[in-house]
């Protein structure tokens, strides 16, 4: 059994499975629920002025007969007195001392109003501050969550704010309704922040509802766009991670969040350079307990590659993210496909051939039989036939020596210039 | 299926249990869920297993996006009774059989969903089809059956005035009569009988060409016809006995029960059906479920050459029925009083000789005779020729086998055309609604051809 505990930049908690700032973490018997289920940690849901929240707040986008592949919401932060939110941390952080409990806040940008919030949740007890720069909806309208998330000069002040009083690590976190999310990463480590997790949810409709032509969800006949989150946002969440985790700048120990549902999915931010993860539609979706085979997968996983703790997978891949301009133009694969495995559903063939290379043939073999063959020589080793293909080992991406040695674009652009003596501005960075 | 006691009365209510469907449907998830996993292969292997040509996949792809007009209106597009098929199709032969899955996981449940499908059309009264304009040419179809209505079906599409003369009071043919009700309710055959009519195809029930119309009539008021009368009832097997009161044709008997109470009831008896095919199964698990205490198929060959397909026989091995191998029947025995009370029969071997269809000969084992104690026999050994009917119409046959051109039906009268089991012969594959369906597009098609050589089809083209 691997050591699971991770500190995320002071904050310490038996293992990586932190529940979101969400509706899971609204009240201290849903965290303590969690936290009897096996979550390691849990950012309570945003504290700051009470609001009032819409009946039908969540909506789901489903995929082929599976349900939540992706989710929507339109719930703001709490809407319960800070006073009874506060009493419930107390009491959870009491029975629970070694999970972690972190407050998610958000307030007017002003420099008082953090002060007072901040205090008010330290004096609780609680292991460390998440301050919400990102909800989409509803509170960006007044100027918080999103609204200044989306403006660096905005977080880096508030983190500052927040840094002049609290005691505990701060945790920012950050919204992906944002052209480059590096930057406003770099903006909250020069604040100060401790840590900074990502993302939250990304501005969205779930869908229209094409008999009475209302929006998915909607209120009384109207809608508003909501946060989407769930599995589908996953590789957008992955990438704005693995950014930050290569961007120099970008100091700071990061909380992945964005689709996780699995072990893998864990596996997969940490080694993208998260020290912890959080998740909220997974949970949303089976109940706390989905924890159970998240937590024992990744135990499994950890004993089986020989690592001891799960903290030696932070990072493990990062270096291997690159840009576009920095990889192997004459690295070359080809799709082979196993006679022995295929099905004959014949989809490769007609993914290809309308929508790729139009190099898989499908012939009739010596015996009559159907088979499918690929002509390498005008394959260019896109994957697409691997990814349609349903049948287990049936087609392999197989790498080819292309008899060139490894050139990437930008060392290409380089010699090009070097040859007309002039500097190319084509790199690609 | 309701125990019943020897005695016991057989109440109506009990019967309408006992043959209603006994496969239920897919459920809304279960149809989506199952339609969500199909593969949707290009070129895929179902479409070309179907003798109709139905586009599996694409049928599949609405359902699983909830367009089931466009779903119904694939399959029936392609197979006007494939509603029917998908009940009484032996999928696993056809399209099931060559789903790419069946080495991967599980075949796609192609017949439950084409059923799914369907089954929506025929309960939201839906009406797929239109006809086409009138071209004034006139198609007289003898035999309402799936290949007559097939053919009319698509005739009309096309513009064709069609005319079916069903000698039945309802149109169907053994879908309507010969197929228990409990894989083939009557209201499915009649729904699809229904849509051919509501294009305007004028249906003449009790109506036996021959007999109230000639021949020379037809001839003289159509221009063209499309021969589609199917077989008979059960021929006679000439053994001694067979006159007895307790005899029973196996058509006959499964066709008492398709319309409502049969008055044909067998509770408490011990029945033995003769023969080993789709409807000698079908006769005997009738007999099961008409209250019969013990139904035993008496075959003189093996389970290896039963022409029932496995589903049927595992179904009837469900209903209890038992199997008499290598048994032939050689006299019906009678009590004297006119009713069966035993059959008596020798047992067979096979000679390793292989017979001209293929299979191995059966030989009688001297000595072996016993009498099988039994109160009814049904008879289901084939089916007789219309020979007198083809002959009226002066086509050529081969012992009742209408002969036709393979590609385009056309009988040796230049505008007559044979479609079904008319054309059904020896050594020709399966004699399968699905085929006939086929068969009847086949003859339409080429009539189409024939009288608007120059018109693009609208028949067949895609939604």
């Amino acid at each position: 059994m691997a050591d699971l505990s991770i500190n995320l930049a002071g904050i310490k908690s038996p293992n990586p499975f932190w529940l979101a700032s969400a509706p899971p973490t609204n009240t201290g018997y849903q965290v303590q629920r969690a936290f009897e289920a096996g979550w390691g940690g849990a950012v309570w849901k945003t504290l700051g002025d009470p609001i009032i929240n819409t009946s039908s707040r969540f909506a789901a986008v489903n995929f082929n007969g599976q349900r939540v592949a992706g989710f929507n919401n339109i719930e703001l932060i709490t809407d319960r007195p800070l006073d009874v939110n506060l009493k419930e941390i107390y009491e959870t952080k009491k029975r629970f001392p070694n999970h972690a409990v972190i407050a998610s806040l958000m307030v007017e940008p002003t420099q008082e109003k953090w002060h007072e919030i901040v205090k008010r949740v330290e004096d609780v007890g609680v292991d460390g501050l998440e301050l919400n720069f990102g909800c989409p909806h509803g509170m960006a309208e007044r100027g918080m969550g999103a609204a200044s998330g989306q403006q660096p000069d905005l977080v880096e002040a508030q983190t500052y704010w927040v840094k002049e009083v609290a005691t505990t690590p701060v945790i920012v976190k950050l919204t992906p309704n944002i052209t480059d999310i590096t930057v406003t990463a770099r903006h909250a480590v020069k604040g100060g922040a401790d840590a900074i997790s990502l993302i939250n949810t990304i501005n969205s409709l779930a869908g229209v509802d094409i008999h009475t032509w209302n929006t998915i969800p909607h209120i009384g006949g109207k809608g508003a766009h909501g946060g989407y989150c769930g599995p589908a946002v996953k590789p957008i969440a992955l990438n704005m991670v693995a950014e930050c985790a290569r961007h120099p700048e970008v100091t700071v120990p990061i909380s992945g969040i964005g689709g996780i549902s699995t072990w893998q999915d864990v596996v997969e931010f940490m080694l993208m350079g998260s020290t912890a993860i959080q998740v909220c539609t997974a949970a949303m979706h089976h109940g706390f307990r989905i924890v159970e085979e998240m937590i024992d997968g990744l135990n499994n996983y950890l004993d089986e590659k020989g690592l001891a703790s799960v903290t030696e997978l932070t990072g493990k891949s990062v270096s291997k993210y690159s840009n576009w301009g920095d990889l192997n133009l004459n690295y070359k694969v080809v799709a082979r496909i196993n006679e022995d495995n295929c099905i004959n559903c014949n989809k490769c063939h007609i993914a290809c051939e309308d929508t790729s290379h139009q190099c898989i043939d499908m012939l009739t073999n010596a015996e009559g039989k159907a088979i499918l063959q690929v002509r390498e020589e005008d394959c260019v080793g896109c994957n697409l036939c691997s990814i349609v293909c349903p049948a287990e080992g049936a087609i392999d991406m197989v790498e080819v020596d292309s008899g060139l040695p490894p050139m990437t674009w930008n060392e290409r652009q380089r010699v090009v210039g070097s040859l007309s003596g002039s500097y190319s501005k084509a790199e690609v960075l | 299926m309701e125990p019943t006691s020897p005695k016991a009365f057989f109440s109506p209510d009990m019967f309408m249990r006992n043959f209603a469907e006994a496969e239920p449907g897919l459920t809304r998830k279960g149809a989506a869920e199952e339609s969500n996993r199909c593969l949707y292969c290009y070129d895929a292997p179902c479409i070309k297993a179907c003798p109709t040509g139905i586009n599996i996949p694409s049928f599949i792809k609405r359902i699983a996006t909830d367009n089931l007009r466009g779903a119904a209106h694939t399959i029936m597009d392609s197979n006007p009774v494939g509603a029917s098929c998908a009940r009484v199709c032996p999928t696993e032969e056809l399209c099931e059989g060559a789903c790419v899955l069946n080495d991967a996981s599980e075949p796609i449940e192609i017949g439950l969903l084409q059923r799914y499908a369907t089954d929506w059309a025929m309960e939201n009264d839906v009406q797929l089809f239109t006809a086409g304009s009138p071209n004034g040419k006139r198609v007289a179809v003898i035999g309402g059956g799936p290949a007559g209505l097939s053919a009319a079906r698509e005739l009309a599409r096309e513009g064709f005035a069609a005319v079916i003369y069903e000698a039945r009071e309802l149109a169907g043919g053994l879908d309507t009569h010969g197929i228990v009700s409990f894989r083939l309710p009557q209201s499915v055959s009649l729904w699809e009988v229904e849509q051919v009519k509501k294009l305007g195809v004028e249906i003449r029930t009790g109506v036996k060409v021959g007999t109230d119309v000639t021949v020379e009539e037809l001839k003289s008021e159509y221009d063209a016809i499309v021969l589609a009368a199917g077989m008979g009832y059960v021929p006679e097997l000439g053994i001694p006995g067979e006159e007895l009161a307790g005899v029973y044709d196996a058509i006959k008997l499964v066709e008492s029960t398709k319309t409502g109470v049969s008055n044909l009831q067998l509770t408490g008896q011990r029945v033995a059906v003769i023969g080993a095919g789709n409807t000698a199964v079908d006769a005997a698990t009738c007999s099961v479920r008409l209250g019969a205490a013990n139904v035993k198929m008496v075959y003189r060959r093996t389970r290896e050459e039963m022409t029932a397909y496995d589903f049927e026989y595992e179904f009837a091995k469900q209903e209890g029925v038992e199997f008499n191998w290598l048994t032939l029947p050689k006299r019906i025995v009678g009590d004297g009083l006119g009713n069966v009370t035993g059959l008596e029969c020798v047992t067979m071997k096979l000679t390793g000789e292989t017979g001209s269809d293929g299979r191995l000969k059966p030989m009688p084992v001297e000595g072996s005779e016993f009498i099988m104690p039994v109160d009814a026999v049904v008879l289901a050994i084939g089916q007789k020729r219309h020979t007198g009917l083809i002959e009226h119409l002066g086509l050529e046959h081969e012992w009742g086998v209408v002969k036709i051109d393979e590609t385009t039906h056309r009988t040796s009268d230049p505008l007559i055309f044979a479609a079904g089991d008319i054309v059904f012969g020896f050594g020709k594959g399966e004699a399968m609604v699905v085929s006939a369906a086929q068969q009847g597009k086949t003859a339409a098609h080429a009539i189409i051809k024939q009288f608007l050589p120059q018109q693009d089809s609208v028949v067949g083209s895609a939604v």
